[in-house]
């Protein structure tokens, strides 16, 4: 550096970005929708905490699903399981394994998707990996947020885990069978979905007796009706 | 953990720009992130110290900038407190601020010719 006039003094230069982090997975994720929208594909993200009954809620839909195809990647730390159990109820199944990853993003399910004649069906859904943080953060294209709360995990984990619930398009909540066994206050579940839900919509279901499984199978068949209109 | 996956992008968003400045130092990484973004600020310090090793961010100083989260109407625009419906209209609030995940500003020092 020069003493007499500052000539060679390092200059800083402000770079505006003003751009999300993860940009890149956004943009993936919108070429993901695109593409489920020409091929009229409703794709729904589920999510939940690991054993809130997301592949069971699966099962119990494709025994009632009449006729509509349905096809999902399942997002699995290290076992296969999952989309074993869908395959054998009838859906149309790969399992992504994520190793260390808590979450799934768009990369990862543009690639699966790669392997599966995923145009031929009717409805796509992502079973992300089981986890009530990470997953929300991630856009992969999907129509609808759909998260699975069991009625065993406490009344309190929408107000625990707002960032996830306040996404959701629709709650499920699960194993409602149980609720005989179980010292559990549903109201009190539904009005704390209530406080982070901008519009709060939940269906209670039961993987093992049915119940709410047709009220869920409407509401996917209204989501794809809407979205063929707005096509 | 997604926040080793949220600096790798980070880094590489920088990598990006740094290369259209050869020579250039990266000072400062101005970053926002939403009380409701779902990330925790220690992991992603932790992640980032981790991460950047032989990358240009080495000496980089990382500013985080955290942003409280705001509630408006999606029809007027009005501020609304959760419960998250507007008093006047009863339409169901949209999160205005609170979910950033935002890389701001990149300084860098670039040698005077």
């Amino acid at each position: 550096m020069c003493e007499d006039c500052g000539c060679g003094d390092n200059e800083l230069v402000p770079v505006h970005i003003h751009e999300r982090i993860l940009s890149d997975n956004d943009h993936r994720a919108e070429h993901l929708r695109e593409h489920f929208s020409e091929a009229s594909v409703l794709a729904i993200n589920l999510m939940g905490s690991p054993g809130s009954g997301k592949t069971a809620v699966l099962e119990a839909t494709a025994r009632v699903a009449d006729g509509m195809r349905i096809g999902a990647v399942s997002g699995d730390l290290a076992t296969d399981n999952d989309a074993q159990r869908l395959r054998r109820a009838g859906i149309l199944a790969a399992s992504i394994t994520t190793g260390n990853a808590c979450h799934l993003d768009a990369k990862m399910v543009h690639d699966a998707l790669h392997h599966m004649p995923w145009r031929e069906l009717d409805l796509f859904v992502i079973e992300n990996v089981g986890n009530l943080v990470c997953p929300a953060i991630y856009d992969l294209g999907q129509d609808a947020n759909v998260v699975a709360l069991s009625i065993t995990e406490g009344e309190d984990k929408p107000l625990k885990y707002p960032t996830m619930f306040m996404r959701a398009d629709l709650v499920l909540l699960t194993k409602v069978d149980l609720v005989p066994h179980l010292d559990v206050d549903l109201d009190a579940i539904v009005a704390n979905l209530a406080q982070v839900m901008p519009e709060p919509r939940v269906i209670m279901v039961s993987a093992k007796t049915g119940l709410g499984i047709t009220e869920w199978l409407s509401w996917l068949l209204a989501r794809r009706m809407a979205m063929g209109r707005a096509a | 953990m997604h926040e080793y996956s949220i600096v790798s992008s980070l880094l590489e968003r920088v990598h990006r720009e740094a290369a259209r400045h050869p020579g250039a130092v990266v000072r400062t990484l101005h970053i926002r992130i939403g009380e409701l973004a779902g990330v925790e600020v220690g992991l992603l310090r932790t992640a980032f110290e981790t991460c950047r090793v032989r990358t240009e961010c080495e000496t980089t100083e990382l500013v985080i900038d955290r942003i409280a989260a705001r509630w408006h109407c999606p029809k007027c625009g009005a501020a609304i407190a959760p419960p998250v419906r507007c008093l006047d209209c009863h339409s169901a609030a949209r999160l205005a601020a609170g979910d950033e995940i935002m890389l701001d500003r990149i300084e860098l020092e670039v040698p005077d010719v």
